[in-house]
């Protein structure tokens, strides 16, 4: 009789891979600066730009100028890292093959995406409180709750487009990648008004603007500072409806990414 | 207790088609619990797919693929089985410690990292960063992985791909030390002597089927050849040798290289035919000419 015969049938718990997986996730985050800078420091760059020389300034309803921004560069800041930094992420680990010897491990294939899912939400949280420091130093001033439910928006904005992050990180290659990411979710951020304010804007963007999923994003964070163009709860469900589309197109992606590899 | 002796992996009758290719067909193998079993073949043979019906990353056309009786993918039966692929790659940035940590993880019962960095040989470089590696370094890292979760088999596909000599023979030393532990181990290899010198069974697999399943020194005994190499006076085609008893012929140009079992016969042929021979080289066959008779002999095989 031997030792393995014996040995009872186990697994390992499910809560210790989901805290290592994520943790790996952020440590590699961690280890590369020049990727995430990227991420984290073009939104407060244009807050510096744009932002911060308006701060004084109002909107015809008497919202701070300097609130705006922050809520705009806010649902940009938290959707730049989920689409490139997951995206990229995810396709990256396919190139090199990492998706198949994890595949061979107990560990389940839900873990590896949520490991990713949260590490980029995760680093999406630290690029938006790295915008607010900045906006806060530079002089946006606002009750701390609203601060708080700025936050909460713009990390539930970031949805649909973390659902386009992990479509592209599923359906494209290491080399089209960030070239898909920035085709698709520059122009994105553009048409949907959250570097320039839409009514600067030709009429017929301005018509196609409330189609789009960062449009309703940034409406979540501009009706929070008190500057939307729609009630709180048709942003929610434009977002809501974006999320279900965006991410049952990241799950196709995933499962014929599976199929080609695993069937 | 009644010591059924349940195979740690089974394939039983396994085909795996992939379009138009049978890559594996009609496969059976049955691995008995602490045993080394070396997989030999040509490229494309089928190696690599039959690993991955065993591990279950793919799945069986028809037939079925057995790990501690279990589906493959069951995570119970995943959980005492490590693996080691051929070109996975890992995240560069991450430390060797913390990616074995997070292998670890997965595991019900791992062992430590310390040990698991020992066995491998990595214990100096286990604060590098993996993109710091060398290629034998990162090699014995993919073992490191394969072993960290205390499994009871082990699947190394290529494993000493990438190593000089001297890596390769502490390599191979804590592969027996593993085995002498009573864990079982698969492997796949280019090098025959590697396989030679480890396994105490050898399967050949060739277009997908298993043509030789028996100890090296049977396989070797099977061929029981010597390999003749030559340079011809004139040019000589396949023909020339039709009634000899060869097991494999290779013409390239002048120089012929040929396996057989009874190569005085063979010499003495050519020599009454008047074919003048130069660089006459007689050696006895090893088991990576074993082989290449055996897959050679195939295709006659697989139309009975």
């Amino acid at each position: 009789m031997s030792a393995a015969a014996t040995r009872p049938l186990e697994t390992a718990p499910i809560g210790q891979m989901i805290v290592s997986q994520v943790g790996s996730v952020l440590t590699t985050y961690r280890r590369m600066p020049g990727f995430v800078a990227i991420s984290m420091g073009l939104p407060i760059m244009f807050f510096v730009f744009f932002g911060i020389p308006s701060i004084g300034q109002r909107t015809a309803n008497g919202t701070s100028l300097g609130s705006y921004f922050l809520a705009s560069l806010g649902a940009y800041a938290v959707s730049n890292v989920v689409v490139y930094n997951v995206g990229i992420g995810v396709a990256t680990q396919r190139a090199r093959k990492f998706d198949l010897l994890q595949r061979a491990t107990p560990l389940p294939p839900f873990i590896a995406v949520l490991g990713n899912v949260v590490g980029g939400l995760a680093l999406s949280l630290a690029s938006l409180i790295g915008l607010f420091l900045v906006a806060a130093i530079a002089g946006v001033r606002m009750p701390a709750i609203t601060w708080l439910i700025l936050l909460g928006w713009l990390v539930l904005g970031s949805l649909p487009m973390l659902g386009l992050g992990l479509t592209i990180g599923y359906g494209a290659s290491r080399n089209s990648a960030p070239a898909l990411a920035s085709l698709v979710y520059l122009p994105l951020a553009f048409a949907s008004g959250l570097f320039v304010p839409l009514d600067h804007f030709p009429a017929f963007l301005r018509g196609i603007a409330p189609y789009l999923p960062l449009y309703h994003s940034g409406q979540l964070g501009w009706i929070t500072v008190g500057a939307g163009n729609e009630s709180l709860v048709t942003a929610i469900l434009w977002v809501a409806g974006w999320s279900i589309v965006l991410l049952a197109l990241a799950a196709r992606a995933y499962r014929r990414d599976a199929m080609r590899k695993f069937a | 207790m009644i010591a059924v002796a349940q195979p740690v992996v089974e394939l039983v009758r396994a085909s795996k088609r992939y379009g138009s290719v049978e890559a594996v067909r009609g496969i059976d193998l049955s691995v008995p619990e602490g045993e080394m079993i070396a997989i030999l073949g040509p490229n494309g043979a089928g190696k690599t797919t039959a690993i991955s019906l065993m591990l279950g990353l793919r799945r069986a056309t028809s037939g079925e693929a057995r790990l501690f009786g279990l589906d493959p993918s069951d995570r119970r039966a995943r959980s005492r089985c490590g693996v080691m692929l051929q070109e996975s790659g890992i995240n560069d940035v991450l430390k060797v410690r913390e990616i074995v940590d997070l292998f670890r993880s997965y595991y019900p019962h791992p062992m430590p990292a310390d040990r698991a960095l020992g066995l491998a040989g990595l214990a100096d470089q286990a604060d590098r960063q993996i993109g710091h590696l060398s290629g034998g370094q990162r090699q014995r890292l993919y073992y490191a992985l394969a072993i960290c979760g205390d499994p009871d088999v082990i699947f190394l596909d290529e494993p000493t791909v990438g190593m000089d000599v001297e890596a390769r023979r502490a390599f191979l030393e804590s592969i027996r030390e593993f085995f002498r532990e009573g864990k079982t181990i698969l492997l796949t290899t280019h090098y025959l002597e590697e396989a030679d010198q480890l396994a105490e069974r050898v399967v050949v697999i060739d277009h997908g089927t298993i043509i030789a399943d028996s100890t090296p020194a049977q396989i070797k005994a099977r061929v029981a050849g010597k390999r003749v190499r030559f340079t011809s006076g004139r040019t000589l085609t396949p023909t020339d040798f039709a009634a000899l008893p060869l097991s494999h012929l290779q013409i390239d140009g002048d120089r012929v290289t040929l396996l057989s079992n009874d190569p005085e016969e063979v010499l003495r042929a050519l020599f009454s035919d008047g074919v003048s021979l130069r660089d006459l080289e007689v050696v006895g066959a090893d088991l990576e000419e074993a082989v290449i008779a055996l897959t050679a002999r195939s295709p006659q095989k697989e139309s009975a």
